[in-house]
């Protein structure tokens, strides 16, 4: 288990949005979050990175532990964390930048100044996230001039160039056309391999075809956790059913 | 049960041609308001440029002093025998003063901006930006004052020289134009999408890494913006500069030494002229050199604008 959530409660100022939340994700598999709009998917999935860290307000108590380190120890480096834990949102956010600086933005903030070693991350990162063949003649040109797919995977690769072990997917296809969310489903089955993946994503289909285990919350917990698999063919909790069977939600 | 639905449905579609009329009459009477308006801005400002560009240009048409001479010339003497109309002095001087008020007013509002908007929001907007707000508020004779006497005697005792000077009115220039800066940057850092921010951070950024690499880039042309009208505003004021740069009619050796701008002349010299006197139209072309810059400003500005929009 890479990641292991305890008792894990997170506050909004008064609005508890996390409620005693105990999770296990296992390493190199793909764990999707499913659940109602607001049930606190999102949020989970930026404590993983102390992206709710930037959030005023923000109360959390219990352990999230990623390989074996509590997270929210005080000696806790957040920018090393960050670098382990990737992150891609929910919308395409690319930098003004060039399509090459994006790539390396990450490695440049780490300390990689070598021309070489840049180009060298910058041809492995767009290729892991198979966009290489679509912009390798066009690597100086705005990251802003392209599609909004490819502006994703562009996302992909801007966080797989620090190279991280975890990465942190919030709803990565839902602003896409269908052949994008296919490319970048089919990516994130190769990227299993070398990657933790966790994904939140409001399309059930999708979490049924490309997630090894899923997750359902309500009202920020967690209901079921189990084998995709088992999930959606027998569910345990009733609640769980009558969401995947689209009774409500 | 539901009533409103069932009377609608029941009764005949009300006549609809008076309520139309009332439409067109109200649609007609606005459009009216609005476009008369537009007519009086537009004639108001075509006259003040017409105005201005016929004063301005007659001596350079009729009374034969040369552009060259006035923009290069060094003696300004318009009461001498021979009059001699050279503004480069005062050119030099409202130059000086307003791009050094930028250069020191500049990195100030910025990062006033920067930490209104990204290091303490809550303070920031509950102090800082009324703080601000309020310096915009003061007149420029108030600053004027201030300026001749605590500014002026601090660079009399601590540089050599008068005092009064370039530097003094850069100095009482960038505190009246830091409202005009830090707000315009305020506003492009607010409006910068979270998206970007939140992307350096979860790439591991720390914040100062995150408003160099990412915030300050990215509203580079909207904070240039701010600078190039926080020039506009400085090259146009007189009274608070007048009060502190000692209003002397030649280049300064120094920075601290009497000196005079465009502004200063003009208002010093406007009442012990006559209409239609060369000396009197001499002071309408050094207006319509203001005007000039004035339009150049604005020129700047839209430029950086539009690169703005692109990005
Ligand atoms: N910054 C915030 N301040 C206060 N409340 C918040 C904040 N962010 C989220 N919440 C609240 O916390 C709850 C969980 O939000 P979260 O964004 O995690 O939901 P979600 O499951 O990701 O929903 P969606 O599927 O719509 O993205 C919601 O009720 C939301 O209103
Ligand atoms: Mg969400």
């Amino acid at each position: 288990m890479i990641i292991e959530i305890e008792r894990l409660q997170l506050y909004y100022g008064a609005f508890h949005a996390l409620k005693n939340v105990n999770l296990s994700i296992p390493e190199n598999n793909i764990t999707a979050f499913i659940g109602p709009s607001g049930c606190g998917k999102s949020t989970l999935l930026r404590t993983l990175n102390r992206m709710n860290d930037t959030i005023q307000g923000v109360r959390i108590e219990g352990d999230v532990t990623i390989q074996g380190r509590n997270i929210y120890a005080s000696d806790t480096e957040v920018e090393f964390l960050r670098k382990r834990v990737g992150m891609v949102f929910q919308q395409p956010n690319p930098f003004p930048k060039s399509i090459y600086d994006n790539v390396a933005y990450g490695p440049r903030l780490h300390g990689v100044t070598k021309k070489a070693d840049l180009d060298a991350l910058v041809e492995q990162s767009l290729r892991s996230a198979s966009l290489w063949h679509e912009v390798k003649d066009v690597l100086k040109k705005s990251a802003w001039s392209l599609s909004g797919g490819q502006q994703q995977r562009l996302c992909i690769a801007r966080a797989l160039a620090v190279e991280p072990e975890i990465l942190l997917m919030d709803e990565s296809t839902s602003a896409l056309d269908p052949i994008s969310t296919t490319k970048i489903e089919e990516l994130t089955r190769e990227l299993r391999q070398k990657y933790t993946i966790v994904m939140v994503t409001h399309n059930m289909h999708q979490a049924a075809r490309i997630s090894d285990r899923t997750v359902f919350f309500l009202n920020g917990e967690v209901v079921e956790a189990s084998e995709t698999e088992t999930l959606f063919r027998a569910p345990v909790d009733q609640r769980t059913e009558d969401y995947i069977s689209g009774r409500f939600g | 049960m539901n009533l409103p639905e069932s009377r609608s449905t029941a009764d005949p579609a009300p006549p609809q041609t008076g309520k139309i009329a009332k439409h067109h009459l109200e649609e007609w009477r606005g459009k009216a308001y609005v476009y008369l308006c537009v007519l009086l801005l537009v004639v108001i400002i075509f006259s003040i440029v017409v105005f201005i560009a016929s004063r301005g240009l007659t001596p350079f048409i009729s009374q034969g002093v040369s552009i060259k001479e006035m923009l290069f010339g060094l003696k300004w003497a318009p009461e001498d025998d021979t009059p001699v109309f050279g503004a480069l002095p005062f050119l030099v001087g409202s130059f000086s003063t307003s791009l050094i008020a930028a250069l020191i007013a500049a990195p100030l509002g910025i990062c006033a901006s920067i930490f209104m908007t990204e290091i303490m929001p809550k303070t920031g907007k509950s102090v800082l930006q009324p703080a601000i707000e309020l310096l915009a508020g003061i007149p420029s004779v108030v600053y004027g004052f201030v300026g001749l006497s605590v500014i002026v005697p601090f660079l009399r005792h601590t540089f050599p020289g008068q005092g009064v000077g370039i530097m003094a009115g850069a100095i009482v220039l960038s505190v009246m134009i830091l409202p005009t800066i830090t707000s315009i940057a305020t506003d492009a850092l607010r409006s910068l999408p979270a998206g970007l921010k939140e992307g350096s951070y979860a790439l591991g950024a720390t914040r100062w890494q995150t408003i160099a690499r990412i915030i300050l880039p990215t509203t580079m042309p909207a904070l240039l913006t701010g600078v190039v009208l926080g020039i506009a505003r400085a090259f146009g004021e007189a009274l608070a500069v007048q009060m502190v740069i000692g209003n002397a009619p030649h280049i300064p050796h120094s920075l601290f030494e009497s000196a005079t701008t465009l502004t200063s002349i003009i208002t010093l010299s406007m009442g012990n002229t006559t209409t239609g006197s060369l000396h009197n139209n001499a002071l309408w072309s050094l207006a319509l050199i203001l005007l000039i810059m004035t339009f150049l400003f604005v020129f700047i500005v839209r430029l950086l604008e539009r690169r703005v929009k692109r990005s």
